[in-house]
């Protein structure tokens, strides 16, 4: 029997034999992508501070990774665009004071990093494992320590400011703590609110105040198939029809004003890039629209009952602790299964 | 009838121009065949041949061993060399018997049946059975077998499967566009066979030509019907394929029968034709021989024994960047270690692959819960969590998110950002654990 002479060893594994070209890399890597330009319209309403701050979380996210791997002995997979997203993420929910040298707290983004990678992610295991969301619990951490200057909001200006810029408040916490008429007395009418809270021309968060930039971002996810509708509508819808309901300041039920409530805080942040993160939310696309609503009920509640003007982290960040439930309750049907 | 498709599924590159417009060409006659006396589901034949014996084409060489099985026939007339363990596609060593082909092509006595319409089922089934046919599309199943369910479970549709959705493979096409009317008259001699008054055809979408041909030929049959289906992987997986044309879904573990649809791959359709009309054994069938690793893909015709390593030679042979030689399709086919393994009646393709196609294992990410292979399995399950709890260990587990009713497609490792070798873990799990 004659037996032809092979040169090269042919490989043999299981099937299937092709793969797609998705990968974790691409994945990660489109979001950090995708956030670019709410961090562009925040270097320009906050000035460079904005980068820094940002460029610090994610050098300290990386560099943690990095050690706490190899402390570890897992295998280093800082490439794969994880934990620079996670630095992304947390450093676009800080405030821009935080890069101060006077009174000096670069030291506070790099224990925010630190948290979120260590504790939050590494230590439940590293991607994949992780019950909570890193960037938000890296922030929780920040706000409960350092309250004072996590709540240090800088006033944006449309220029490059010089090293102090002078400190306002945020829509939600002028809401919160004076009304609507104070307001209406910073912002004008409610046609310019809009307007200025869709830019972005508003104190916040780095990452939060430029909806405009942030809906850019999350549409070319949407289009990639990152991310789907189900939880930023659910989400985003659910405080809406909650905030128009129960929003009324004194005024009676069905009077609030939804899309004050959709264009503050940190919301459209929180609705497409935070609480869509694939390894802290549910996995069934039912299960993601009741996750949704669970952000949005969970968001209102704090925004106007809670101590707090914003609600959006700590409501996802309780959603995160029942996602796996979710994903029980909403198990798949097997294809010709009967229904019961 | 519904066209509505199963949910989920993927859409890799087709990849079918490789060989979409290569006729149908025969293999070259090559000096020995090797044929297995196990090439089917279920008991493997026992050799009715001894060395040195003469045999003609087509002659019975095997019975069958049980009552699932299917007799095996010499593709070739000449002489029996050798009856000994060889290797077949998956590696494994069984019972062959080596024919020396004299060149002759001298046939055994088949009996012709003009009138093959006017037979009685179990006529037809006998004629089916004596030519030892087995599901062509890749399972090998004995056909006379599955034309045979138990009277409690009457079947009333008949469906052909001329979707072939695996990417690569284009020999079912071109016998549709080639040979149609035998295509139409096997249906039919099936639905005669049960007393079925309802058939259909399935054709995926990106074949129009076919769709055509197969319409031309079932012109005036007014119990058969042609249906283009949306191009999909794996519209032509049997269960999806039921679900598309007759709107039934097969109960988990269950079978076809148990929604009174019987389901056969075009090629064993064209088989049946040949057999009962002809009286002609099954003996040699369509390969797909392609790929990127591949210099001249073909689609050829070749004798059931046939060694792999002499097909690939016929068509070029492997380019250098070829790494991998997948018998069958690339996304539920086997890998071979060697060329030397012959072609057996349930070899559709030989597809070699390159490097920048193929998955490498061992080099995977932990499960991200991305999600994508739930959206995307078209039998429902949550591929991700059978992939963690096997990873884990946890086999009785996995058994809770409905193990045993994935039949392997390979979609949601195909789709797998993290590259898990998600088929495999539940092949694990499967060994450890009884359905």
């Amino acid at each position: 029997m004659e037996v032809t002479k092979k040169e090269k060893p042919l490989i043999v594994s299981i099937s299937p034999h092709i793969k797609s070209e998705e990968s974790v890399s691409r994945i990660m890597w489109s979001v950090n992508l995708s956030l670019m330009p709410a961090l562009v319209m925040a270097v320009y309403f906050f000035g460079p501070r904005a980068f820094f701050i940002t460029a610090v979380c994610i050098i300290s996210a990386v560099l943690s990774e990095y050690y706490m791997q190899k402390v570890l002995k897992r295998k280093v997979t800082i490439g794969d665009g994880s934990a620079f997203l996670t630095g992304l993420l947390l450093g676009m929910n800080l405030p821009a004071s935080l890069w101060s040298l006077n009174p000096f707290t670069i030291h506070v983004p790099v224990i925010g990093s630190f948290v979120a990678i260590v504790i939050t992610k590494q230590l439940f295991g590293g991607l994949g494992y992780n019950v909570f969301n890193p960037a938000l619990i890296g922030r929780a951490f920040l706000l409960i320590s350092f309250p004072k200057l996590m709540t240090i909001w800088t006033e944006p200006t449309a220029a490059f400011v010089a090293l102090d810029a002078k400190t306002t408040a945020t829509p939600l916490g002028i809401l919160k703590e004076e009304g609507v008429e104070k307001l209406m007395e910073v912002f004008g009418d409610k046609i310019n609110l809009y307007m200025q809270l869709l830019i972005g021309h508003r104190g916040g968060c780095i990452g939060e105040t430029s909806i405009i930039a942030l809906l850019i971002g999350a549409a070319f996810l949407i289009y990639r198939g990152y991310i789907t509708w189900h939880i930023p509508v659910s989400f985003v819808g659910t405080v809406a029809v909650l905030a128009w309901v129960f929003g009324g300041k004194g005024t009676g039920l069905f009077t609030g004003d939804p899309i004050l409530h959709l264009l503050s805080g940190g919301l459209i942040l929180g609705a497409f890039f935070m609480a869509t993160d694939y390894v802290t939310c549910p996995s069934v696309k039912k299960g993601q629209i009741i996750f949704g609503i669970g952000c949005g009920a969970l968001t209102i509640l704090i925004r106007l009952k809670g101590g707090y003007p914003e609600g959006v982290m700590f409501a996802i960040l309780l959603m995160n602790c029942f996602a796996p439930l979710i994903d029980r309750g909403f198990k798949t049907k097997v294809f010709g299964a009967k229904r019961k | 009838m519904g066209l509505s498709t199963f949910k989920g599924g993927i859409h890799p590159p087709d990849k079918k121009e490789l060989s979409a417009d290569k006729p149908i060409t025969e293999a070259k006659p090559r000096q020995r065949v090797v044929i297995p006396l196990s090439q089917h589901l279920g008991a493997p034949c026992k050799s009715g041949v001894t060395i040195n014996q003469e045999v003609k084409k087509g002659e019975m060489i095997g019975e069958a061993g049980g009552f699932v099985s299917a007799s095996v026939h010499s593709s070739v007339s000449g002489k029996v060399i050798t009856i000994g363990e060889f290797p077949n596609a998956m590696g494994k060593m069984v019972t062959s018997i080596v024919i020396e082909n004299n060149g002759e092509e001298e046939w055994t006595i088949l009996k012709d049946t003009p009138d093959y319409m006017s037979l009685s089922p179990d006529q037809i089934k006998e004629k089916i059975r004596d030519a030892g046919i087995v599901g062509m599309g890749g399972a090998a199943f004995p056909t006379v077998v599955k034309l045979s369910p138990p009277k409690e479970k009457p079947i009333d549709t008949v469906i052909l499967n001329g979707v072939e959705c695996e990417p690569y493979l284009t020999g079912d096409y071109r016998l549709m566009l080639e040979r149609p009317m035998e295509i139409i008259e096997g249906l039919k001699i099936v639905m005669k066979s049960l007393g079925v008054k309802k058939g259909f055809v399935g054709i995926e979408d990106n074949k129009p030509k076919a769709v055509k041909t197969m319409e031309e030929a079932a012109q005036g049959q007014n119990n058969i019907e042609v249906c283009a289906l949306p191009t999909k992987y794996p519209e032509g997986a049997e269960k999806m394929l039921i679900k598309a044309l007759a709107g039934r879904e097969v109960p988990p573990r269950g079978l076809p029968m148990d929604v009174s649809v019987l389901v056969q791959n075009v090629g064993t359709a064209f088989a049946i034709y040949e057999a009962v009309r002809y009286g002609k054994p099954l003996i040699e069938r369509i390969v797909t021989v392609t790929g990127e690793g591949i210099n001249n893909p073909k689609n050829l015709i070749v004798k059931i024994g046939t060694l792999v390593s002499h097909l690939i030679e016929e068509c070029g042979g492997l380019r250098d960047k070829s790494v991998k030689v997948i018998a069958g399709g690339p996304m539920m086919g086997f890998a071979i270690s060697s060329l030397d393994i012959p072609v057996t009646k349930g070899t559709s393709g030989l597809v070699a692959l390159t490097e920048g196609e193929i998955v490498h294992a061992g080099d995977f990410k932990p499960c991200i819960r991305c999600g994508r292979c739930i959206d995307i399995c078209p039998m429902g399950l949550m591929p991700s969590m059978l992939s963690v709890y096997s990873e884990k260990g946890f086999y009785e587990g996995a058994k809770e998110y409905d193990l045993w009713d994935c039949f392997e497609c390979g979609s949601c490792a195909y789709v797998c950002p993290s590259k898990r070798p998600i088929v495999q873990l539940i092949r694990l799990a499967k060994s450890m654990t009884k359905p």
